[in-house]
């Protein structure tokens, strides 16, 4: 393996197991917010009871994902040195404004939060609540605008010396790819947050304890997961996708399967892109429906990879493809199942209806997929530039760590990253084998 | 405005090292000065709470870094790779440590993070101590502005000296003890009873090995980064710096409680300017060819984003301010040790 390899793999691979941690934070803090206005409103203790009970499984969550976030800072720096000297000036900002608008209000008001109940009265440990809910929410506003500027860069000029300097603050924090990034990557945090809490939920009711909060956690899960999961699809993920066949034609066109420019041109639900004969392998495909998304015209031309020199393609389409696809696939049977969950809940048979609940709890892991393949698809997209037109991927490493370095590190996360999974499994695990009935 | 935002950075890491320094500090002796599990329990509950909004100055001066000089940013992280990476696992596991220690109350699961959460800061003191040390000493830039240091060579502090040399080995030890004193006088502050009592011994104790390592890495630094001098001599107002250093280290062995953690504050914060001040314009002297040294200017992002930057960090630090006294003040007061229940 090459240094770049091993430089590539190792923000790879602490990306992913990062942030498997802040989608719950974030989706789990919108829905602690809404248990806490709950117990403000009704005044019951139930509600109160639960909040404390999903602040242990936050607090656990929150913590690793602090400690794995710490190393994508330094990162930059350490592994992506040439961008970072390049790019610095511009992204630096809104890294910068991360640490100083959201890692101070988390960390300040998650103490209070976490041990401040007593002190500081119901309203006012709502508001505590609130701003930890906010802080998340802003520090995820400012990694998207980073990542925006990745790309689609947005408001710098290119100075002789092959540095970016920043050229219009506003141009970059209102970068058009970044708003509905934004929204669609937010609310897929809200699905991971309620598949979260209706997977407890579910749990209790199968195994027929602390019945009463099994039944809130599942209620409150399915209706902001399905009320998320729609979101999702449209219009956010429907939106998305014209930012990347207005700006980024070669990924969409990889992402499809779609290797020759076309009228009328097709989805592919299923099949494996062949790159040595240039077409898609066992294709069920519906026709004309891609020109019909990405251009509201049935008989709309799509460009094809064929109309992209061959340097210019991402540099893993298979992989892109299939991360594209699962995340979809995925997305579309989280509509599904949770409209019907909905429709039970009306009918007021969903706590009855085991096999509805058997699916929810068995649910758990699939957002977490469907997140790290969006996330796979944005990135893997992106290639081969780290700054889309401007900057290579292959330009941007740290050209004085050696790969022997630089796969020691990675082999020392891998390790150390272990250690983080199992002590999260094992102590979340024993705060749901208690329940919310144990203070 | 190079300059300032360099001002800017310097505060932002001083107050981290005063902050997240006494968390350093406590994990260095809470297992020393706290003989029961209680004990221990009341020494790291004086830090539970504000931990990790002050280990977030870490975070918070990096992106400043980065964002003000970016390419001071690339070439050190990159060429103090290794151990910054051990940086990071460190600060994983005290994190985990002290987060998780208070899950499961039993006789295994407790001593394996306390003891893990006192390797953790001990050698996160040390590996700070060591990183000013090569800053001070200067590392083997090369004419695109880049290094890799290996950790260590034959410790010689010279042209091919690796990150650890008798030099920075020295201010390692040193940053150790200064941390630990820090600790010291921090619980002695926070805590009651026996507990109080042995960490005001502690720190009366450390006083001593402060005071000589501070002596010789003064008299080492000025051997080491001929810079130094230039500076002092250049501009005499600079000796305010060391002179609160004197003020501080004074203080530490005359006052005691709050007023003696403050004067350790105040120590720390003037050796840290005395050294920055000294360095200045530089931020990464090169130990080869002195042309090749890393300034503000060379590394400084363009001026428009230095200004915007002023536009909300001036705001948004003020709001910093505001969540700090708050936090503190609903913590504020002393800990007490509380047998251990479950």
């Amino acid at each position: 393996m090459d240094a770049l390899t091993i430089h590539r793999l190792h923000f790879a691979f602490t990306v992913t197991f990062h942030y498997l941690f802040p989608q719950l934070t974030m989706g789990l803090a919108l829905l602690l917010v809404v248990l806490k206005s709950l117990a403000l409103r009704t005044g019951k203790e139930h509600y109160n009871r639960s909040a404390r009970f999903w602040a242990k499984v936050f607090a656990i969550n929150f913590a690793i994902g602090v400690v794995t976030g710490i190393p994508m800072e330094f990162q930059f720096g350490t592994n992506w040195a040439r961008f970072s000297r390049a790019a610095g000036g511009v992204i630096g900002q809104t890294l910068a404004m991360e640490g100083v608008f959201a890692f101070f209000l988390e960390s300040s008001f998650l103490g209070l939060f976490l041990f401040g109940e007593k002190r500081l009265g119901p309203k006012m440990h709502w508001l505590a609540g609130f701003l930890v809910f906010l802080g998340s929410w802003t520090s995820g506003f400012f990694i998207i605008v980073t990542d925006a500027f990745m790309q689609h860069p947005t408001g710098y000029v290119l100075r002789p010396d092959g540095q970016l300097a920043l050229a219009s603050f506003w141009g970059l924090l209102l970068n058009p790819w970044a708003s509905w990034q934004y929204l669609h990557n937010m609310i897929a945090t809200v699905v991971t947050g309620s598949f979260a809490m209706s997977a407890v939920g579910a749990y209790y009711l199968l195994m027929e304890q602390h019945v009463s909060y099994g039944r809130t956690f599942v209620r409150i899960g399915v209706i902001a997961g399905a009320t998320a999961s729609v979101l999702l699809l449209f219009p956010t993920g429907d939106q998305q996708g014209r930012n990347i066949a207005n700006h980024q034609p070669t990924t969409l066109a990889a992402m499809e399967g779609l290797f020759q420019t076309q009228e009328g041109a097709p989805l592919a639900i299923i099949g494996q892109p062949d790159l040595t004969r240039q077409q898609l392998d066992n294709p069920i495909t519906i026709p004309n429906v891609l020109s019909f998304l990405t251009y509201q015209r049935w008989k709309a031309e799509v460009k094809g990879l064929d109309a992209f020199p061959k340097d210019l393609w991402p540099d893993n389409i298979p992989l892109l493809y299939y991360s594209y696809h699962v995340m979809v696939g995925l997305g579309t049977i989280f509509i599904a199942v949770l409209l019907v969950a909905v429709v039970l809940l009306q009918f007021g048979v969903l706590y009855q209806s085991h096999a509805m609940l058997w699916a929810l709890m068995l649910a758990l892991p699939f957002p977490y997929i469907a997140t790290t393949a969006g996330w796979i698809t944005a990135e893997v997209g992106r290639q081969p530039w780290l700054i889309y037109g401007v900057l290579r991927t292959a330009d941007g490493s740290s050209a004085r760590v050696a790969e022997g370095n630089a796969l020691f590190t990675l082999i020392g996360f891998m390790g150390m990253y272990a250690l983080l999974a199992l002590l999260f499994v094992f102590l979340v695990g024993r705060e749901i084998a208690h329940g919310p009935e144990v203070e | 405005m190079e300059t300032l935002w360099f001002c800017i950075v310097a505060v932002m890491i001083a107050i981290y090292v005063v902050l997240d320094g006494f968390d350093l500090g406590a994990g260095i002796l809470h297992l020393m000065l706290g003989r029961s599990r209680a004990e221990r329990q009341a020494i790291l509950a004086s830090i539970g709470p504000v931990w990790d909004g002050n280990e977030v100055w870490l975070l918070a001066g990096g992106g400043t870094l980065y964002f003000a000089f970016p390419a001071l940013y690339a070439s050190s992280f990159s060429g103090f790779y290794l151990p910054l990476m051990m940086v990071l696992w460190l600060l994983i596991l005290r994190g985990i440590a002290i987060e998780f220690r208070n899950h499961i109350r039993n006789a295994v699961w407790v001593p394996i993070w306390d003891v893990v959460f006192c390797g953790a800061s001990a050698l996160l003191a040390i590996f700070f101590g060591a990183a000013l040390g090569n800053v001070v000493r200067g590392v083997p830039l090369d004419s695109s502005g880049y290094f890799f240091l290996p950790l260590w060579t034959d410790f010689s502090a010279g042209a091919v000296a690796g990150i650890l040399d008798w030099y920075t080995v020295l201010v390692a030890l040193a940053a150790f003890l200064v941390l630990a004193e820090h600790g010291a006088l921090w619980i002695a502050y926070k805590t009651t009873g026996d507990v109080e009592l042995r960490a005001r011994r502690a720190a009366a104790r450390l006083w001593w090995a402060v005071a000589i390592a501070v002596v010789v890495i003064t008299v080492a630094s000025f051997r080491i980064q001929p810079h130094l001098a230039v500076s002092f001599a250049e501009r005499p107002w600079g000796y305010l710096f060391p002179l609160l250093a004197v003020i501080g280290i004074l203080g530490m062995k005359f006052v005691s409680g709050l007023r003696a953690f403050a004067a350790s504050c105040l120590f720390i914060v003037g050796m840290l300017t005395a050294v920055v001040f000294g360095v200045y314009p530089l931020v990464l002297p090169s130990n080869t060819d002195p042309s090749l040294s890393l300034t503000i200017y060379n590394t400084a992002a363009a001026p428009y984003g230095l200004g915007v930057g002023l536009m909300w960090f001036i705001p948004g630090i003020l709001l910093v301010a505001g969540y700090f006294v708050y936090t503190y003040r609903s913590f504020a007061g002393k800990v007490a040790v509380m047998d251990e229940e479950g």
